[in-house]
């Protein structure tokens, strides 16, 4: 099997888990955490980020925020394969004294911030950077964001910041699945074209298919970084630039109708939906990441 | 006593010595100078950073720093570091610090009326009972420089998110090592009775503390039976308070903040409720609404009813 067989399948495997986990607790957020399902597979099985399972705030570890917090119940199934917690939690979600809530907080090992108010990791992940830049610490800060999270202010404050002070220990992936909560982003305020934004205010920018396990394992393994403090009279200072990808997704991946669907933010399965779901998908009806 | 200093001068020069001992020490400001600043600027060109105008990101980055285990000082005007960013305060520095370890101390410039002829854009009225309302943060509300000074020094050793509340005008020195500290502040403690009496204690904060002591001492109306209790750290210890304030037939609250929703009255109204106290109590500070007029310090305390007639007016 190749690398990029294992992940797409791997990749499959995670969506499954991840209706499972919205079946056991529906308040959560089902479309907005199955677009990253390929980004936070390929990451973590990809061998990109540096973890120790048994040590989540290992000094050398790659920092992961993930700022679009309601959107990431997919990673709870990756966290709980990789060692970070017992896999019984995941049947636990939801439930009574469970640590895994419909939004995650850094009660849950793997994670690192308070989520849940959008718009706080690109700041927190350009304090990281720059700390970890200080220590000569060579660890890279990723930060997970929506597009319609790009909506709030202080993200452009920590755009313009860690553009600034060029730091290229930093990579943006935007989940741009395209919707925020009551509409496709285009119609609520279209703030295209984001990438020359994002390149005006100094940072390099990727495209990529957010659902090809393939194009995220290319971008990713061009992913390099310096353990030389920048300074600005440094040669290499002029080129350094923190990194955005913007990861074209579709909200609701995988589940044909939430994948069309402008509200398919607040949209609940119901348990029989999903099952279905996962019984078509086992029996080989619908190819869940398919491209 | 002592020739009048601004708060932020003594802060920013121990700071600086403080940083030439300890290279984990990060200072940001969203913009905001002073006089002492500059050699901190120009000795730590790596760790200070102006974040720009922009108190969201400083707080925001105050944290991804303090997470990588610095300790973060995050200067900005005391309107704007707790108002215009206060959802970033509570997620990364208060809900977050229950977790992690997070030494940062926020120090905002200009509480009160500061800034007085600038207006209710920069009159900073709501700051004490806010942050008083986040879980975590302990505040410092210092009445003179060296109360200031000290909470540097003690700020660096406490693993936690802090607020100093700096005034911005020069002040004399209501404390000395010899006279009211012989053992230095204690801010798990938070106040002083820097002046014994035994009918009625005006508790106040920060410069106040200095109008609370000359309207209890003025020569021609000096009166031996009022007290003035200081608070300098937010929450003071309650019991050792109240065991204080419980000596005194009547209570005054003195602040320049508006009064009833969460200031050194609040605090006070909750201590005597709590122990069923039916002390006489009043409370002076600013009430509910913005002050529009233009005119120094003096004239809007006048204004507001918080001058030292209006302030002997209610001694028993």
């Amino acid at each position: 099997m190749t690398k990029i067989n294992f992940l797409e399948q791997k990749a499959q495997w995670i969506r499954r888990r991840t209706l499972e986990l919205h079946k056991f607790a529906p308040e959560t957020r089902i479309a907005s955490s199955l677009s990253p399902v390929e980004v936070l597979t390929t990451l973590y099985y990809g061998g990109f980020i540096k973890f120790d399972a048994s040590n989540p705030l290992w000094e050398q570890r790659d920092r992961v925020i993930i700022s679009k917090g309601h959107g990431s119940i997919s990673l709870y199934p990756i966290l709980a394969d990789l060692g970070f917690f017992s896999v019984c939690e995941l049947e636990r979600i939801g439930q009574e004294g469970s640590f895994l809530g419909g939004i995650p907080d850094p009660v849950i090992p793997g994670y690192e911030t308070v989520n849940g108010s959008l718009g706080h990791g690109p700041g927190v992940a350009a304090g990281m950077a720059i700390g970890l830049r200080a220590k000569n610490n060579p660890a890279k800060v990723f930060v997970l964001v929506g597009d319609g999270e790009l909506y709030e202010g202080a993200v452009w404050e920590a755009l313009m910041f860690s553009g600034h002070h060029r730091l290229n220990n930093l990579i943006l992936i935007i989940d741009a699945n395209k919707a925020c909560m009551l509409d496709f982003c285009k119609n609520v305020i279209d703030y295209h074209p984001l990438k020359e934004k994002l390149e005006s205010f100094r940072w390099r920018v990727a495209e990529v298919d957010g659902h090809s396990v393939a194009q995220l394992y290319d971008l990713f393994s061009t992913i390099t970084t310096t353990t030389t403090p920048i300074t600005t009279t440094d040669a290499a200072a002029a080129t350094a630039r923190p990194l955005a990808i913007i990861a074209h997704t579709i909200k609701g991946k995988g589940v044909p109708r939430l994948e069309c669907d402008p509200l398919s933010h607040i949209k609940t399965l119901a348990a029989s939906e999903v099952d279905a779901l996962i019984n078509s998908v086992q029996s080989g009806q619908i190819e869940l990441t398919e491209k | 006593m002592g020739v009048p200093a601004i708060m932020r001068d003594a802060v920013l020069q121990d700071l600086f010595l403080q940083m030439q001992k300890d290279d984990k020490i990060f200072f940001l400001s969203a913009d905001l100078g002073g006089p002492k600043l500059d050699q901190i600027r120009e000795k730590f060109p790596d760790r200070f950073i102006n974040v720009g105008i922009a108190e969201q990101n400083l707080i925001n980055v105050a944290a991804g720093l303090a997470l990588e285990g610095y300790k973060v000082f995050a200067y900005a005007i005391a309107t704007f570091l707790t108002m215009r960013c206060y959802e970033q305060i509570r997620v990364h520095l208060s809900i977050l610090a229950q977790l992690r370890s997070l030494n940062v101390t926020m120090i905002g410039l200009g509480i009160g009326m500061s800034y007085d002829v600038a207006g209710p854009s920069h009159h900073c009225f709501e700051d004490l009972s806010i942050m008083r309302t986040l879980p975590g943060i302990k505040i410092c509300s210092p009445a003179d420089s060296l109360c200031a000074q000290s909470f540097v020094t003690w700020a660096l050793n406490y693993p936690g998110v802090k607020y100093l509340r700096l005034d911005g005008k020069p002040h004399s020195l209501v404390y000395s090592v010899d006279e009211n500290i012989p053992a230095g502040f204690d801010f798990e403690k938070g106040f002083c009775e820097l002046k014994r009496g035994h009918k009625s204690v005006i508790v106040s904060t920060g410069v106040l503390t200095h109008r609370a002591l000359n309207s209890a001492t003025a020569v021609a109306t000096a009166r031996d039976d009022i007290g003035v209790i200081d608070i300098y750290s937010f929450d003071p210890d309650f019991d050792a308070l109240f065991e204080t304030i419980d000596t005194y037939a009547h209570v005054i609250t003195l602040e320049e903040g508006f009064i009833g929703v969460g200031g050194v009255d609040s605090m006070i109204a909750n201590l005597l409720c709590d122990h069923q106290s039916m002390k006489k109590f009043t409370r002076l500070g600013i009430k509910k609404e913005f002050l529009f007029d233009c005119g120094g310090r003096e004239y809007l305390h006048k204004k507001s009813g918080i001058n030292e007639d209006e302030i002997r007016y209610h001694f028993d």
